[in-house]
């Protein structure tokens, strides 16, 4: 299969214990991959922060007795219940596809990296017990023995997500096997666990969870602000939910930057692919905007900034950075794909990082919400734009890891089921999915137009 | 050892889910046939009020056996997956249906939105463990060979032997979720909705024992050798215990003891799920992996037989205080059936006291 010009890489290749890919760029697969992932990334940002808050005003409510913290606590433990499960089913869907559309993947590497899903299983089974217990325990439970209950769901979505992108990180940076004669040997699970992408994709997917759900609850509150309604329980609503996101969002630029320097020191690659680098450069410049021309091997019609992405990336003006060329055209990601959607996040997380910082000044300042209109419209935004820049993130990482499902040393098109019908498949998941999201979305506004007051069977406002 | 140990697992998961997630696809099924709005109201209100609190938590045994699966019998999990597309696939649409359609009923505010969302939540129920009983037959008949897609994918899974594993496991998930339900309309004090359940466990229970009487036949002839496992040796003594465990099941419902019938129920489907373990020894795929070949490098079981084995440490005791709290009644939501909300309220929805 190798040609001579990759045999210095082949030999570090692994074709796949199944044997037989008759889809030399599984397209189909990949499409459906990615859309299963778009679904159930956003449902799970939920998972990782709605629990903190609403425990966090749960426990308000234990300090104060005011019952307007116990409806908004309600109500919001009742919301991800609900979300939970649209959590579980769109998870669900991921683990069969795994073996659907994946099979030599799991076939071949299944045994390094399964460890990590074992971990995950026992920690959705928490969760789903005690959000349970903690849901249905409203008023049935003793009130300590019920916050209590709320304790395990926090800490079991930290560790739901701790598990699998520990799968992930090793995706990019494969450790812990060893490859003899195309095979996988000498599997070391507990290396591939606690593989060195963990950490940074860890804390920056924890914290984008905290700004996905902190911006689009605090987004529906501050509609309801304009509007005018400016009760108690409202503006608990939007200050609590904003607080957080607000603190999580410009903590996620230095974050971000620490990913950056992770990457360009574990997959120089994909570094080049999200700044459109063709040729390895010493101070090489960062291009804002433009597009990359894959026959040049450069970026047309940007804006450049010279030595900055050394900077960026080595903290070194004069490092060297390599480029995209430095591997063959077989290789290489697709580059715009990955350019745009790295920009797009980095974009938007700097807006979203000045929306926080506008919140924290003025409420430590002045103790008070920010006056402009502006400013709630700005929050109303701040929701779907986080979203857009997780999805974006995962661009980066998952395209930007293209051809390799194991980066440098199975291929995508090594990985990929025999099926050749999978357009059915995608048309109906996409109706599925269709269905799905206009279901949470009918619900959530079921559930806001319902009053607090049916919560506590008592008057909230004042 | 250790690929006997996560074998354990396996077969424990898979116990575990056709216990409890079976019970809660064949209240899908009860759910389905309870008739229109009126008359099938409040055994629709029963079914939402037992299901709410433990449905997700039994739903994650499904995933806890992919997972040992994949992890332990890596070639297994492929092979498997690649030949058995099409009921693996419906099976995993159905699940997002019916998850999704049972979570957002109970928020339904019309009539019309309560009964979309049930017939979809009610048809997908008796989907899904068709089609996972489909697949399950088609390992069971060795019609999957090892390799990406190397079996037929048609006739995998549509033979006699996968159609009787999936009707049978629609009607024992039917049977148990019937003498579940008869057990917590008990609790509740709801002596018409005990009675209804209670003819539902006994007609399915009878029809389960046909339907497995009926199995053996077919299997007998489309799937020889494990027919013979089961009827030889450790297999055999599984599937009397099976059948004395039904037949018990259906003493005490008929005596109405419906707290030990549970326990009778789920050693019935305990001892048929642990009696095809045994007859399929020591194949994971008959005729082509045995557990020796399928498993993963030692290094790999043992890391998970470890991480697993502490993860036990967790989670039994926080299925018993779920399980506790919900037996105890102390999670029960205050029982309405579920066409009350859309119309007023009549002398026969109260409650009529506690037997
Ligand atoms: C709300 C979401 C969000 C926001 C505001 C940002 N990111 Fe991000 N980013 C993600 C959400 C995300 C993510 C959760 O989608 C990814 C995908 C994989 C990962 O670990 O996190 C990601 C990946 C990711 C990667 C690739 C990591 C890898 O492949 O290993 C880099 C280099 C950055 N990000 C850099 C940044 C920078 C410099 C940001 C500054 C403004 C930034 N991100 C804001
Ligand atoms: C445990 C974590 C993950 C695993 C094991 C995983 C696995 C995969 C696999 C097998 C593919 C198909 C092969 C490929 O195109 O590279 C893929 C593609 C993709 N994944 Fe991931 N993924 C994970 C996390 C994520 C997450 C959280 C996202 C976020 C949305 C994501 C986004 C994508 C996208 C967009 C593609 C499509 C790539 C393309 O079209 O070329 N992945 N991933
Ligand atoms: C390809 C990758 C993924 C697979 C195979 C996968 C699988 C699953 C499964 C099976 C469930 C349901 C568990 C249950 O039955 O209770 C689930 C839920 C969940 N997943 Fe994923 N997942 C993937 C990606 C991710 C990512 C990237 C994250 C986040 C960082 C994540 C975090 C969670 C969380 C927190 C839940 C709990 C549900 C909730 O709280 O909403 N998953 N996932």
């Amino acid at each position: 299969m190798a040609d001579l010009g990759t045999l210095a890489a082949a030999a570090q290749e692994v074709a796949g214990s199944l044997g037989r890919h008759p889809a030399p760029d599984a397209l189909e697969a990949r499409r459906m991959q990615a859309l299963s992932l778009a679904v159930h990334i956003p449902i799970v940002c939920f998972g990782i922060a709605f629990p903190a808050m609403f425990l966090f005003v749960h426990g308000l409510y234990l300090r104060t007795g005011d019952p307007a913290y116990k409806a908004l606590a309600k109500r919001w433990s009742k919301v991800a219940l609900t979300i939970f499960a649209v959590g579980v089913v769109t998870g669900t869907i991921l683990s069969f596809e795994f073996g659907l559309l994946w099979p030599d993947f799991m076939a071949t590497f299944g045994e390094v990296f399964g460890l990590a899903f074992g971990l995950e299983g026992v920690s959705f089974f928490v969760e789903a017990i005690f959000i349970a217990i903690y849901v249905y325990g409203w008023d049935r439970l003793s009130p300590r023995a019920h916050f209590l209950t709320g304790i395990p769901i926090v800490i079991s979505g930290f560790a739901g997500s701790f598990n699998v992108i520990a799968v992930n990180g090793w995706m990019n940076n494969p450790e812990g096997f060893t490859v003899a004669d195309g095979r996988v040997t000498d599997p070391e699970p507990w290396t591939a666990l606690f593989n060195e992408n963990l950490a940074h994709e860890l804390v920056h997917m924890y914290i984008a969870g905290y700004i996905v759900a902190g911006f689009i609850v605090a987004g529906v509150y501050a509609s309801a602000w304009l509007k005018g309604r400016r009760d108690r329980y409202h503006r608990t609503g939007l200050v609590v939910a904003l607080s957080f996101a607000a603190l999580a969002a410009p903590v996620q630029i230095i974050v971000g930057d620490w990913a950056g320097a992770r990457v360009a020191e574990t997959q120089p690659v994909k570094l080049a692919a999200m700044e459109g680098l063709g040729e390895t450069t010493e101070g090489a410049p960062f291009t804002f905007g433009g597009f990359y021309d894959t026959e040049d091997n450069e970026v047309k019609y940007g804006l450049e900034v010279p030595y900055m992405l050394s900077l960026l990336a080595y903290h070194d003006p004069n490092a060297t950075v390599q480029g995209l060329t430095s591997v063959p055209p077989r290789d290489r990601p697709p580059v715009n794909w990955v350019r745009f959607a790295f920009q797009t996040m980095v974009g938007i997380g700097t807006l979203l990082a000045l929306i926080g910082v506008v919140f924290a000044l003025t409420w430590w300042r002045k103790r008070r919400l920010p006056r402009s209109r502006l400013f709630y419209y700005a929050v109303m935004a701040a929701g779907p734009l986080s979203l857009v820049a997780l999805i974006c993130g995962w661009i980066t990482t998952e395209v930007g890891r293209q051809p390799w499902i194991v980066y440098e040393t199975m291929r995508v098109s090594d990985a990929v089921t025999a099926s050749d019908s999978l357009e059915v498949g995608f048309a109906v998941l996409v109706a599925v999915y269709l269905f799905i999201g206009g279901a949470l979305f009918w619900l959530i506004r079921r559930l806001t137009a319902r009053p607090p007051e049916t919560e506590v069977g008592a008057p909230v406002r004042h | 050892m250790l690929a006997e140990i996560c074998l354990g697992f396996v077969v424990l998961g898979l116990t575990a889910y056709a216990v409890l997630g079976g019970a809660d696809f064949g209240a899908g099924f009860w759910d389905l046939t309870a008739g229109g709005d009126r008359r099938g109201g409040r055994v629709r209100g029963m079914v939402q009020r037992s299901m709410s609190p433990v449905w997700e938590a039994n739903h994650v045994w499904l995933i806890f056996v992919l997972v040992i699966v994949w992890t332990a019998f890596p070639v297994a999990f492929g092979s498997m997956f690649s030949t058995l597309v099409i009921p693996l696939f419906l099976a995993a649409i159905g699940i997002i249906f019916r998850g999704a359609a049972f979570a957002l009923r109970g928020q339904a505010a019309t009539i019309r939105e309560a009964r979309f969302l049930g017939a979809v939540f009610a048809l997908s129920s008796v989907l899904v463990p068709f089609f996972l009983g489909a697949a399950l037959g088609g390992v069971a008949s060795g019609r999957v060979p090892v390799g990406n897609m190397a079996g037929d994918t048609v006739t995998s899974w549509w033979n006699p032997t996968s159609v009787t594993v999936g009707v049978l496991a629609v009607i024992t998930g039917a049977y148990i979720a019937a003498v579940y339900l008869a057990g917590d309309a008990k609790r509740a004090g709801l002596p018409d909705l005990v009675e209804a359940f209670r003819t539902r466990a006994l007609g399915a229970g009878v029809v389960a024992g046909a339907a497995a009487i009926g199995a053996l036949v077919v299997l007998r002839s489309d799937a020889r050798p494990l027919f013979d496992g089961l009827t030889s040796g450790d297999g055999l003594v599984a599937v009397i215990v099976s059948a004395a465990a039904g037949v018990a099941t259906l003493a005490l419902v008929l005596t109405r003891r419906f707290g030990p019938a549970r326990l009778t129920a789920a050693l019935a489907v305990t001892a048929i799920v642990v009696g095809w373990a045994l007859a399929q020894d020591p194949y994971v795929l008959p005729d082509e992996l045995t557990l020796e070949q399928a498993a993963a490098s030692d290094a790999t079981l043992l890391a998970l037989v470890v991480s697993v084995g502490i993860g036990f440490l967790i989670l039994v005791p926080s299925l018993w205080y779920l399980y506790r709290l919900v037996l105890q009644g102390r999670l029960d939501q205050d029982y309405e059936p579920l066409d009350q909300r859309f119309r007023p309220q009549t002398a026969s929805d109260r409650p009529r006291g506690r037997t």
